[in-house]
Order: structure tokens, then C-alpha cells, then sequence
């Protein structure tokens, strides 16, 4: 039994390890190399402006990340859950998609992909403070329960899986009336356990639906590990069992987080159908402003997972190719606490919502 | 006009509004090529092909979901769910996502699915293949669900089903399908969902009931006529949501009131409607509200003399009748 439990264990460490940790290959061969070396982002289609703002997307994020959790602590807020590790991956994810025309389907865990789509800042602590117009719900949903019609983002519930199936029929739809839209949808691994993740994923294939099935894995759900979750060494594997590719790829490595969803995404739009997409990443937090995770995480593990942050090792990639540095990093730094500060005063501002528009929406109320 | 079958009235609303409506398109398990087990989209692969007729996995709680994503992204599904027993996988689906999508996302998506699903017993159709369950789906805010007693409200019903922007849970009881004629005109008409119907007026006793059961009462009601008993049977077409205002007309008129479901007694439909008019007719009422349901076993048991047990039948229906006619 521990024999079998030891032997899985490495084996689910498999795929992080070859992902190469967190240093390009190309950037390790020319140490402390600026701009003459041979940047891995534009071998991949990407231009210094585009890695510059996925970096300011994943910091900005993180500084809302933060903001939501003091403004929780101080009592302006009930309730947090975000994303702390996750925000490279979603980044990377959504850079190829189409923010106007394709389709998002998040969960709780999504600021810093709703963020690339085109939510603000203030629309998120709008729906912090769930205010009356907090374009999500209105302010009738817990927080991180996202959605936004004008950027495409599927309105969030709280059972979690539930989505699959959803970005599945969006992707259907699209397919049928020819609109090239490509859906994405997220979930967390232990997501991965609910029936409707299977069903949709069999549907998905079967119809060759344009969408990416993405599986943000942190190992952990809530408190429950990756072991007690599923038998297989990662969540990829089971593509197979469905007919389609699936890929793992580090989480910390924001650039091959981009590749494996670039090539999903180009697939899917030359109408091959969807690709489960497992990013392996850490989580930095509790679970949300509920849980205290020291409960069940060891000191040891928490500072092993601080490694892992994609905020440190893309923004030691930009430094390293020479694209950031201690001044810039200062001035993208303040721009986001400026913007975040306003948009706080914004959203504390707005007005909650009245009782009397609580029967409101429950059908259809005309155009 | 045509007389035609139950079945036949769901079979022509299908085909009529999938040829004037590209957005309207079918899913559910075997749906194409055999065109549903009771035959309700018959011929309509052939029409239509099979991107819009969809024989999906057997698995219900995607039919649901999948369905939410297209009606999400601008399409009309139409759900079928083989046996309103085998819909309870979905159940999440339609009462956390299907229901909620306006309400959460204050008013900006909507959910325009319609979740057919055949429902109640037949003749040797036992635990599984009988079930009446509507009560878990009309105790749900944001969900309408209909229960349509004839052909014309069947065919009129689902247009209106399909084309409403909000979720519809469209029961079929399933006794009706080859039993139930009526008159059915061939063009396009819709039967507005909400508005109850009075079937039969009478002076003694109203009674309130949908589906098998509104065959069923208006037989009884008839036989009952010949004993001097004229009922007014209503026909609560919609369940959710609730016409009380012809509910409690009729009460008004008749002071006393007989409900008649399928369902287990307990918490069943009915409840609902007894709750109304003891809260809202008390001082029109001569008797106490009476019930008469199927009893609180977890189905219909399948040898021959336990089905009869539990059914509702126009015999059971008229005792009660006489019961309540006499307080
Ligand atoms: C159907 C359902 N069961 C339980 C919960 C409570 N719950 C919320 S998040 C969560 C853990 C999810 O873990 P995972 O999918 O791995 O995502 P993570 O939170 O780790 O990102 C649980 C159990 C829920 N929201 N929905």
C-alpha cells in the first residue's frame, strides 16, 4: 500500500519536473543575457509589448488578489475566494482567445482570466461589495461568482462542474451557426471528480467542439490532495479515454502555459475539436477567507509552493531577457495601486441594491 | 381541423416551429433515427439532419447542461428526456443553472430551454417508468412548468414552451399519448403558458386537476352529472406558474373544492392548490378541502392488482366526489 502511494506520487510529479521548471532553456544558456538573446515569447508569436502586459495582468491580479483579502479582513467585504498561483496559467489561456467574440466560462478562481477578458477592477470589487451594480449578479451572488455579457463570461454558479456542460452546448452552438467563436471554460481538479466534467468532455469530443477544457490543478480541494482525488497521475490523461489530446503543462512556466493553449486554440478554430489543457500550479492561499489552510498544510509545504509563484518566475524571465527591471517593475507597481485605489473608492461608492428589485429577473422582463 | 392523437400534437409543434426557426433544434437519447421512444420527434433527422435532431450519450444531466450552453449562445433547444423518472441526474442542472441563469446574473442571460420529459403511469410501467414529479420542479422559483391535458394545448403549449425566453419544464403524461384525441388545427397557434382552464362548468363542486387525471375527472364528472352532481372541472395546464385567480373564481362558486393528482399524497402538487384555498376562500368553503392522490408508496408497484391499487381511476375519482358532494 505505501509501496503503491510512493510510486504514484512520483509519477504525478512526472510532468512538472519535465516541464522544466520555471528558467527557459534559452535564457539559462546565456546567464544574465538583455536583449541579444533569442527570447523564448517571440519564438512563440509573441511581441515584447504582449509579454509586458500578460506581466501586467498577472501583477495586477495579484494586487487585486490582495486588496480583496484586506478589505475582507477589515470587515468592508464577507467573503473572498480568488486565485493566488492561478493567475499565469489563466493569463497565458486567454491571451489567444478573441475578448469580444469568443466565449469565457470561469470559476470562483478566474480574476485574473475575467480580468484579460475585459472585466475592470471595479467590476470585481463591485461584485465584492455586491453592490447593485456589480455587472456580475447585481450584487445577488457570493463574490467570485463572476459573469459579463458584453465580454462574453458565462454567469458563474456555485456547484462546482456544472459549467463544463455549458461551455460544451455554448461551443455546439457555435459550431452549428458558424460563428468561429472558440469557448474556454476552468474548473479546479477536484472539479474533475463531478459527472458532469465527464459527460461534458464525452459530448465535447463526440461533436468535435470548439473549446478549451482547462483544469487549473493546485492538488488540493479545499483540503482534500490530488491522491484522494483520482488514481491517474494527472488529469491529462484521462483525454484519452475521451478521444482527444490532452496536455499538462506548468503553471509556473507562463510561456508554455501560452503554447499548449495557442495550439488549442488554433485547433479548435480549424474546427478539430476541444483539448483538455491541465496546468499545474500552486496554490498560494487558503481556499477562501473561510479556511485556514496551516490546518492542514505543513510550513514546508507552503514555502515549497512560494517557489512555484508565476508572478516571480515570469516577471525573473522578463528580467532576465532584459524586458523589466527594478524601475519599470516600480512604475507598473504604482500604476496598479493607483488604479486599484480608485477603483475601490469607485466601488465603495455604488449604491447597494433595494429590496424592492429582489422578485425582479426571475422571468424574462422585455428588452 | 383534425382529430389527432396526444402524441401526434407534440410531434407537429416539433416540426412546425424547427422549420420556421433554425435556432430551434432537438436533443436527447434516441431522438433521430427511431424518433423517440413514444415517437414524439418522428421524422424529424430526416428533415432536419443531425445537427439540429441530436441522439446524445445517455447521460441527463448533459442533455440538460449542454442544452443551457446553447440556449446561452442563441439557440432554441428542446431537451427530451426519455422518461420523466430518468430526469432526476439533470436535476441539478435544471434547478441550479436552468432556473437561476436570469435571476443570478440580474435579468442579462436567460434560459431558454424547454426539458420535455414524459411523465406518470401506464399500463405495467411499475416504479421507474411512472413517476410523477412535478412537484420538485414547480416548488422551484424561476422554472415554469406546464402539464397540457389535450392535444390543442399540447401542440399550443409547446410552441409557446419553445419560444418562451425562460426555461419550461414540459410534462407529458404518458397514458395520454395514443389515448387522447382531439382536435387540432393544422397551422400555427400558441396556448398562452400561465392561464388555467374551466373544462366543465358546474354548480357542486370543483374540481382541479391536469393531465391523465383531467381525462380521468371529466369522465367521472360525466357519470357523476347522471347521479345529479354537476362538477366543474379545472384544468391547471400550467403549474408554475399558478393561476389562483381561476382557482379561487370556481371555489367561489361551487364552495368546495376536490384536488386530483398522480403523485404521492405527500407534499405532492396538489397541496399547493389546498394551501391557496384554505389561505384565500375559507369563508366560501362548505367543506373541507379533500385530496385524492396516489398513496405514499415509492411508485407504481407493477403486478396488475397492486397497479390498481394505486391508481387514480374514474371509479375513485367519483367516490370522492360523492364524499365531497355530501359533507
Ligand atoms: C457540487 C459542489 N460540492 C461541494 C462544493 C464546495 N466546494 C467549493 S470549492 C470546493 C473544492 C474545489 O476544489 P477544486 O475543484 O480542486 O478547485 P480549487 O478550489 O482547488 O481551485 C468544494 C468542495 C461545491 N461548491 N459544489
Amino acid at each position: 500500500m505505501t509501496q503503491w502511494t510512493r510510486q504514484t506520487q512520483s509519477t504525478r510529479e512526472t510532468p512538472r519536473r519535465k516541464g522544466g521548471g520555471v528558467v527557459s532553456a534559452e535564457a539559462q544558456a546565456v546567464p544574465g543575457g538583455k536583449t541579444t538573446v533569442e527570447a523564448r515569447h517571440r519564438a512563440l508569436g509573441l511581441s515584447d509589448q504582449d509579454v509586458l502586459e500578460m506581466y501586467y495582468y498577472i501583477a495586477l491580479a495579484r494586487a487585486l488578489d490582495d486588496r480583496m483579502w484586506v478589505l475582507q479582513r477589515a470587515g468592508k467585504a464577507m467573503f473572498v475566494i480568488s486565485g493566488p498561483g492561478h493567475e499565469g496559467c489563466q493569463v497565458a489561456a486567454m491571451w489567444p482567445m478573441d475578448k469580444k467574440q469568443d466565449w469565457f466560462v470561469p470559476f470562483y478562481r478566474s480574476v485574473a482570466a475575467c480580468l484579460v477578458k475585459g472585466m475592470t477592477v471595479t467590476d470585481m470589487l463591485l461584485g465584492l461589495f455586491a453592490r447593485a451594480t456589480d455587472p456580475s449578479s447585481g450584487g445577488r451572488q457570493m463574490p467570485g461568482h463572476y459573469g459579463h455579457p458584453r465580454f462574453k463570461i458565462l454567469s458563474t454558479s456555485s456547484p462546482v462542474g456544472t459549467q463544463y456542460p455549458h461551455a460544451v452546448g455554448i461551443a455546439y452552438a457555435s459550431k452549428l451557426r458558424r460563428t468561429g467563436e472558440v469557448t474556454m471554460v476552468s474548473i479546479g481538479e477536484g472539479g474533475t471528480s463531478q459527472g458532469d466534467w465527464h459527460e461534458a468532455l464525452n459530448f465535447a469530443a463526440i461533436h468535435k467542439c470548439p473549446v478549451l477544457l482547462i483544469v487549473e490543478n493546485n492538488e488540493l480541494a479545499i483540503s482534500v490532495p490530488l491522491r484522494k482525488q483520482m488514481a491517474v497521475p494527472s488529469v491529462a490523461v484521462r483525454a484519452a479515454g475521451y478521444g482527444m489530446p490532452g496536455v499538462t503543462a506548468d503553471g509556473s512556466d507562463v510561456l508554455e502555459c501560452y503554447r499548449v493553449a495557442k495550439e488549442a486554440y488554433d485547433r479548435a478554430k480549424r474546427g478539430e475539436g476541444p483539448t483538455l489543457i491541465e496546468y499545474r500550479v500552486p496554490r498560494l492561499g487558503s481556499h477562501s477567507s473561510d479556511d485556514q489552510q496551516e490546518r492542514y498544510r505543513s510550513r514546508e509545504e507552503l514555502e515549497q509552493v512560494r517557489k512555484r509563484d508565476p508572478l516571480l518566475t515570469f516577471r525573473a524571465y522578463l528580467e532576465r531577457v532584459g524586458l523589466l527591471n527594478e524601475s519599470t517593475l516600480k512604475d507598473i507597481a504604482e500604476r496598479i495601486r493607483r488604479d486599484i485605489d480608485t477603483a475601490t473608492d469607485e466601488a465603495d461608492r455604488a449604491p447597494l441594491p433595494q429590496p424592492d428589485t429582489a422578485t425582479r429577473h426571475l422571468f424574462f422582463e422585455g428588452e | 381541423m383534425a382529430e389527432i392523437r396526444y402524441i401526434d400534437a407534440i410531434n407537429q409543434a416539433h416540426h412546425e416551429e424547427m422549420a420556421q426557426d433554425a435556432r430551434v433544434l432537438v436533443l436527447g437519447e434516441d431522438v433521430g433515427r427511431k424518433g423517440g421512444v413514444f415517437g414524439a420527434t418522428m421524422g424529424l433527422v430526416e428533415k432536419f439532419g443531425e445537427d439540429r435532431v441530436i441522439d446524445t450519450p445517455l447521460a441527463e444531466s448533459s442533455i440538460a447542461g449542454v442544452a443551457i450552453g446553447m440556449a446561452c449562445n442563441g439557440l432554441l433547444p428542446i431537451a427530451e428526456f426519455q422518461f420523466a423518472d430518468f430526469i432526476h441526474p439533470a436535476f441539478n442542472q435544471i434547478v441550479s443553472e436552468a432556473a437561476r441563469m436570469r435571476y443570478r446574473s440580474n435579468g442579462v442571460y436567460g434560459c431558454p430551454v424547454v426539458f420535455r420529459a414524459p411523465y406518470g403511469g401506464s399500463h405495467g410501467t411499475a416504479l421507474y417508468h411512472s413517476q410523477s414529479i412535478e412537484a420538485f420542479y414547480a416548488h422551484v422559483p424561476g422554472l415554469k412548468v406546464v402539464a397540457p391535458s389535450t392535444p390543442y394545448d399540447a401542440k399550443g403549449m409547446l410552441k409557446a414552451a419553445i419560444r418562451d425566453p425562460d426555461p419550461v419544464l414540459f410534462l407529458e403524461h404518458k397514458r395520454m399519448y395514443r389515448i387522447v384525441r382531439g382536435e387540432v388545427p393544422d397551422g400555427d397557434y400558441t396556448v398562452p403558458i400561465g392561464p388555467a382552464a374551466v373544462r366543465r362548468p358546474g354548480r357542486d363542486l370543483s374540481l382541479f386537476a391536469y393531465g391523465w387525471m383531467l381525462s380521468e375527472s371529466l369522465a367521472a364528472a360525466e357519470e357523476m352529472a347522471r347521479e345529479g352532481i354537476e362538477v366543474e372541472v379545472v384544468d391547471i395546464r400550467t403549474l408554475a406558474p399558478l393561476d389562483t385567480a381561476t382557482i379561487l373564481k370556481s371555489v367561489a362558486k361551487t364552495n368546495r373544492a376536490l384536488i386530483v393528482y398522480e403523485d404521492n399524497q405527500f407534499l405532492g402538487y396538489g397541496a399547493e392548490i389546498a394551501a391557496r384555498i384554505a389561505e384565500e376562500a375559507f369563508f366560501d368553503l362548505d367543506a373541507p378541502v379533500m385530496r385524492l392522490a396516489g398513496p405514499d408508496v415509492p411508485g407504481i408497484p407493477f403486478a396488475k392488482p397492486l397497479e390498481e391499487w394505486f391508481s387514480i381511476s374514474r371509479g375513485k375519482i367519483a367516490a370522492s366526489i360523492r364524499t365531497l358532494a355530501a359533507y
